[in-house]
């Protein structure tokens, strides 16, 4: 029987991990990823998940323990957010190159210094280049799916990479809202027993992380094919759910009024639910714009992209993480993936949200004013120019 | 050879790379002091010396040449000389 009711963010994701029967659950607490393994200590404590809770003294032991239980051939799952999360970084790297499909939520929270607590994607930015996938959600019922579906694409032998749900702190984690949570036996249907490729055993033994110095460039290689077939895997897996649950969140990208709209909004996680509000307003208005939400962020959904935004005169990609020196790492990517595109809109990067700090509708209008004075520009414009005499 | 997913490989395939070319000093042992007491065997860091006649073997196709096993023979039966010498 499948039960809605208001749930804290948290605990849906708790709901979700529990649902997928992992055997192995280990995570130092940290804000705001707390409510979540707290939930799930107390589910392990009252015999609700067959699994082992392992406390332990850090994120980095975290990690190496769940590390650990995948290669010994178990699901195995922790969270972690901020400071916490890049405590996991080397570990997670290790993850992906040794092909370990360990699901982890990034409870997107910023990173010192200074300190605070305050939602952004710095910290989950940190892993864009390990191999591990990043999904990013917008709402709690898209966590909870996601979390469901990642375990399913991460195991995956053609997959075999860790997957990364990202969410954003607070604004989802700590939001109650009403949540329809599936039966347990829809989720086993869903989502079939993890089978591992290389399992620890000690009757047939063999060696994790071993020494290669030829062939890094392959084996890196090889964890960048893996992406790429998660690709695929990413939107089977999500119409597969679609299909038997009924709910849809989008596979690799998610458009929203974008097909002829003149300046398109480009966004992941739950600031795409402002937008969508904004964009509605906006459109009342007769304003044509439109919006492309990234759900997953590695693999990079290139070709989408270039389609999705084909048609576009202006485009706001609105990060909420900086590449220090540079620009919003999303705004590169959807720069790169437009490089090589037949149509060129104008891209502009534009930073909000950091350190949790408001997007609202009037943050929405003012970046649609820059985007229309952008269309306006050209390129030799005339300075004092008396136009009266012309 | 095709690689395997992720690096995952059968134990003891260190025994195929004969690290013994790395050696830039080797040990060379005086079969006459050496009295085979073992303990060469016992401090060497990379398991390549064994006791056979009373008297230790070098396996040269692993020895590093770190020089462990002249300092701690109390015999001084072991002594390093530079490769290629």
């Amino acid at each position: 029987m499948r039960k809605t009711s208001v749930l804290e963010g948290s605990v849906g994701v708790a709901e979700a991990v529990k649902a997928c029967r992992p055997k192995v659950i280990s995570a130092y607490p940290i804000s705001p990823q707390t409510h979540v393994v707290e939930t799930l200590a107390k589910m392990v404590a009252e015999g609700e998940i067959d699994a082992d809770y392992v406390r332990v003294e850090s994120e980095f032991s975290a990690a190496s323990v769940v590390y650990g239980a995948s290669a010994a051939g178990v699901r195995a799952y922790t969270a972690s957010s901020s400071q916490g999360l890049l405590l996991m970084t080397e570990v997670i790297y290790n993850m992906a190159g040794t092909r370990l499909p360990v699901v982890v939520t990034g409870i997107n929270r910023t990173v010192s210094s200074p300190i605070t607590i305050q939602p952004d994607h710095q910290d989950t930015m940190a892993f864009r280049d390990a191999g591990i996938i990043q999904l990013y959600v917008e709402s709690n019922q898209e966590a909870y799916a996601t979390h469901i579906q990642a375990f399913k694409i991460a195991e995956d032998h053609e997959v075999l990479l860790p997957v990364m749900v990202c969410m954003d702190g607070w604004i989802l984690t700590h939001c109650y809202e009403p949540l329809e949570l599936l039966a347990p036996k829809e989720v086993d249907g869903f989502l079939p027993p993890y089978r591992p490729l290389y399992p620890l055993d000690p009757q047939n033994p063999v060696t994790y992380g071993s020494f290669a110095d030829e062939e890094v460039m392959e084996f890196r290689y090889m964890v960048h094919a893996a992406m790429e077939k998660a690709r695929a895997k990413i939107v089977e897996v999500a119409e597969e759910y679609r299909q038997q649950f009924g709910y849809y969140f989008g596979g690799l990208i998610e458009e929203y009024y974008s097909q002829d709209a003149e300046i398109i909004l480009v966004a992941m996680g739950s600031v795409v639910a402002t937008l969508k509000d904004a964009v509605d307003s906006l459109h009342n208005e007769g304003i044509s714009i439109g919006l492309l939400k990234v759900r997953a962020y590695r693999p990079f959904p290139a070709a989408e992209v270039r389609k999705a935004l084909a048609k576009a005169k202006v485009v706001a990609v609105l990060d909420k993480s900086l590449s220090c020196g540079h620009a919003g790492p999303l705004a590169l990517d959807v720069k790169a993936a437009m490089y090589n595109a037949e149509t060129h809109p104008i891209i502009l990067s534009l930073i909000a949200g950091l350190g949790g700090r408001e997007v609202d509708l009037q943050t929405v209008r003012e970046i649609v004013n820059r985007c229309r004075a952008a269309a306006r520009a050209t390129d030799c414009d005339f300075f004092q120019l008396r136009s009266e005499l012309v | 050879m095709k690689l395997t997913v992720g690096a995952v490989v059968l134990p003891g395939t260190s025994k195929k790379t004969k690290t013994g070319l790395w050696r830039a000093t080797r040990p060379v042992v005086n079969t006459k002091t050496c009295n085979g007491c073992g303990i060469c065997v016992l401090f060497c860091p990379d398991s390549s010396i064994s006791i056979a006649d009373k008297t230790c073997q070098i396996d040269y196709e692993y020895c590093k040449g770190c020089g462990i096993c002249a300092h701690e023979c109390s015999q001084k039966a072991i002594t390093m000389q530079e490769e290629g010498k």
